[in-house]
């Protein structure tokens, strides 16, 4: 009992970090709101299939953005050489027009991405995630780059980070009740 | 944070017992528990949290993760759901365009959703027409009121039926009005005066219905019948003991209310003040009859026919015929989309030429007919008219008379309902309104031009403001004049013809519940003219001015604008009294005859659209000028009973839709019998 009593203790004071820091919001709440007892693993199931469509999301989302980006890269490796300057050069030029094109597709696609995955995050009532989406939409309308790049990477991370702690709130969640 | 109680949240459990759903027709004893939810989405978290709620919210509820499958279930289940609520971003199709499809094949009412929370995104939404957009994360407090959209939507759908069967007569009459006076939109869409004149009158009705607080009173005709027995009531008690309430219980007709009587009287009123004789009928049908041809095309030629017709009856007063000689071939040079209403005026006036002059009014041919009976009254109508527009909404005969002479001389502006459009929108609609429910024998065109010229709001002419409004939409300052009369008649919505365009929705929209009752008057505008439409249309009046009144988009009667101020007043005045119907002719010389008067003012019809823009001020110097026309015309008009006292009752009973009308008629009237003829 006492191990229980701890154990709820700590759901909830765990619980209430995560809600300070912003990790959760009151859109977690109202999923809890939702379940009942013709539905007692509902919240769950919203969270387990919002990992998995997001983990999927993150993977287009950096794969969209890795093509402008290597492109980027090999513009820079190719100034160096010289002697394969010129056909570099006219090599990367072709590319370069290739991909251009794809770049401007590839941030609507990323935008589109970004979209998508601030909603199901909203959804879920993951705040930080939802935060992140929102800054790197902005740098996708600007078309920067290297932005966008940037706060990817913050978006993975936050995304990994509520993951992490979902996961065990639920875990706890679930032992004790 | 009360996680504690969150704990103890996981027994909320749905009292699925006491559910009463039925699937059925959606609406259950226990509504709105059971409203059937199509919900589309592809974010299956999204999907899953909103059924979720929706479940819990007591609703019947089906998801969709592809927008394809979505319109299939709706297409196999033509009634199997309520409501819609879709997600704007999706891969297969947008989210927009299914809400076009739902909206044009079912019918229902959607719901937009998104994280985007964008304006302009959300008004895309609105713009194709969603009833709502929630933003995501969407909460359940969102989702429990949705169904008030269904109720909305099933109510307007009931009302839109409504004015179909009680507007079927309109509608016929509607049908007669050149599609162009689809132009004028209901009042609902200011200024867009894209609606045709088709769907004017339910639309109107709807809209009206919608804009006049829910006045659901289905529209009085004022039938022939009906307006003898409203004429027998008012000579039986005397003009001046006159009172709606007396009358109606004198005419004791069931159904009709104080409020019919009312607009009916100040159309009356004022035809009597214009013609100065009793004799309601006769000018009314004229005055009807006047606008509603709108061959405002012809206006040169018919003004000088109508000007001599009505010289020749007497009526006219030798200078009133060759001031709206002088207005008709100013006019006619400019054939401006003056307000088919103008024409019809002017028809009215000129009688002898029914047959619009202004040619391109059809209506103000139909109305030619009966102008004959204006003609003596257009050309005194006019200055009357326009003296009595400056007033205070002089009333719309005058400007359906401005409008019909100017018409005639664009000869566009009766017949121009829908065209004169560009200019004040407003003015469009209501002439629209007017123009298109008034037969198109009604002076509409009158009225069109009347209309814009200001004088909207006067008496049932309301129906003429709304013609010349059409013509005189152009002249801003037209408007304003009217517009400033406009306010005065309370009970025409004229108004509002100003060039605001928004007072003349508002009178619209005031004229538009009385006419409501008596006819599909032209939204706003002419209320009685619509009454008088479905009366013309027996009459081959070319009331057009219905149409006209459509047209009255004056702006497009740039030429008239000027001029238009003026008449579309006296148009309006005569419009109303004399049965539009066959005044066309009529309308025509008056109009003239008014222009004429304004001289300068004529001269400015044909060059419509810049006297229109003419600062009020010119209008109402115009319009004083013309008052003593307006006298003339008056005289005429009352005594021609075309039979378009319905449309005069209408057109009255429109004005007197608030009452204030009725003191505003009486204003007017009192200009026009005020002045020395």
């Amino acid at each position: 009992m006492e191990v229980v009593g701890q154990l709820q203790k700590q759901y909830v004071d765990f619980i209430t970090s995560l809600f300070r820091e912003a990790y959760l919001d009151d859109q977690y709440v109202q999923l809890q709101k939702l379940q009942d007892d013709s539905n007692p693993e509902f919240v769950v199931e919203v969270v387990s299939i919002f990992f998995e469509d997001s983990e999927k999301l993150l993977n287009d989302l950096a794969s969209s953005l890795l093509v402008s980006i290597s492109l980027f890269w090999v513009f820079i490796l190719c100034l160096r050489p010289s002697l394969l300057l010129m056909v570099v050069l006219f090599f990367l030029l072709f590319l370069f027009q290739l991909y251009s094109q794809q770049q401007v597709v590839d941030f609507k696609k990323v935008d589109g991405y970004v979209h998508q995955f601030k909603g199901s995050s909203s959804s879920v009532g993951a705040q930080r995630v939802k935060n992140a989406c929102v800054t790197l939409r902005n740098f996708c309308e600007e078309k920067n780059l290297d932005g966008c790049s940037r706060y990817l990477n913050l978006v993975k991370q936050e995304f990994y980070l509520v993951k992490n702690k979902l996961e065990t709130l639920l875990r706890v969640s679930i032992t004790l009740w | 944070m009360n996680l504690g109680g969150l704990q103890a949240v996981k027994s909320m459990s749905v009292p699925s017992s006491s559910l009463s759903r039925k699937s059925g027709d959606g609406v259950s004893d226990q509504f709105p528990a059971g409203l059937r939810v199509l919900v589309v989405d592809d974010d299956p978290i999204c999907l899953l949290i909103l059924e979720k709620m929706l479940k819990k919210c007591l609703y019947e509820v089906t998801k969709c993760n592809r927008a394809e499958l979505a319109l299939n279930y709706l297409r196999e289940n033509k009634n199997g759901y309520d409501i819609v609520i879709s997600d704007v971003h999706m891969p297969d199709m947008d989210g927009f365009k299914l809400l076009e499809h739902v909206g044009l094949e079912m019918d229902l009412p959607v719901i937009m959703m998104s994280a985007d929370d964008g304006k302009k995104v959300v008004m895309k939404g609105i713009t194709h027409g969603a009833v709502d957009y929630l933003i995501k994360p969407v909460r359940i407090e969102a989702l429990k009121n949705i169904w008030q959209h269904v109720v909305r939507k099933n109510k307007d759908e009931y009302k839109g039926k409504d004015c179909e069967q009680t507007g079927s007569v309109e509608d016929g009459e509607q049908q007669q009005k050149p599609p162009e006076d689809a132009e004028y939109s209901s009042s609902a869409n200011e200024g867009n005066w894209k609606n045709s004149k088709k769907r004017k009158d339910e639309e109107d009705e709807a809209e009206e219905r919608d804009d006049t607080s829910s006045l659901k009173k289905p529209r009085v005709v004022w039938s022939v019948e009906l307006h003898q027995q409203f004429v027998t009531a008012v000579n039986h008690l005397g003009l001046d003991k006159a009172v709606p309430k007396k009358i109606l219980e004198l005419m004791n007709v069931p159904g009709l209310t104080r409020e019919n009587v009312a607009s009916h009287l100040q159309y009356r009123l004022y035809l009597r003040r214009l013609s100065g004789v009793s004799q309601h009928q006769n000018g009314l049908n004229n005055a009807f009859m006047g606008p509603t041809d709108a061959t405002f095309g012809s206006m040169s030629s018919f003004n000088g026919i109508e000007l001599q017709a009505l010289a020749s009856s007497g009526q006219l007063p030798p200078q009133s015929l060759a001031i709206i000689q002088a207005a008709a071939l100013g006019r006619a040079t400019n054939k401006s989309p003056v307000p088919v209403p103008l024409v019809d005026q002017r028809n009215l006036f000129s009688f002898e030429s029914p047959k619009l002059r202004f040619g391109e009014d059809s209506l103000l041919n139909n109305n030619s007919k009966q102008i004959n009976l204006l003609h003596g009254i257009p050309t005194n109508m006019e200055p009357k008219q326009l003296a009595t527009l400056h007033q205070s909404a002089q009333s719309l005969g005058n400007l359906n008379m401005q409008l019909q002479s100017q018409s005639s001389q664009s000869g566009s502006l009766l017949t121009q309902r829908p065209q004169s459009q560009p200019r004040t929108p407003l003015l469009n609609e209501i002439n629209g309104s007017h123009v298109s429910t008034l037969p198109s024998s009604l002076g509409q065109p009158i009225m069109s031009q009347a209309l814009p010229s200001s004088v909207l709001p006067r008496n049932g002419i309301e129906n003429v403001r709304g013609g010349t409004f059409g013509s005189v939409s152009q002249p801003s300052s037209a408007l304003d004049f009217s517009v400033n009369h406009g306010t005065e008649f309370p009970g025409n919505s004229f108004p509002l013809m100003s060039n605001s365009g928004i007072p003349i929705l508002t009178s619209k929209g005031m004229l538009q519940e009385e006419v409501k009752s008596e006819m599909k008057v032209p939204r706003g505008y002419l209320p009685n003219y619509d009454t008088f439409d479905e009366l013309n249309q027996n009459r081959t009046q070319d009331w057009g001015v219905q149409t006209d009144g459509s047209t009255f988009d004056v702006s497009q009667h740039s030429n008239l604008q000027g001029s238009l101020d003026v008449s579309p007043s006296i148009l309006v005045q005569q419009g109303f009294s004399s049965n539009l119907k066959s005044e066309q002719s009529r309308n025509i010389p008056v109009s003239k005859a008014t222009f004429a008067v304004g001289d300068s003012r004529a001269g400015n019809i044909s060059n419509p659209s810049q006297q229109l823009n003419s600062s009020p001020a010119d209008i109402s110097q115009r319009i004083k000028a013309e008052r003593l026309p307006n006298m003339g015309f008056q005289n005429t008009f009352f005594p021609e009973q075309f039979g378009q006292d319905d449309l005069m009752s209408a057109l009255l009973k429109q004005q007197e839709g608030t009452g204030a009308v009725e003191s505003e008629f009486g204003f007017d009237g009192y200009h026009l019998d005020n002045l020395p003829v």
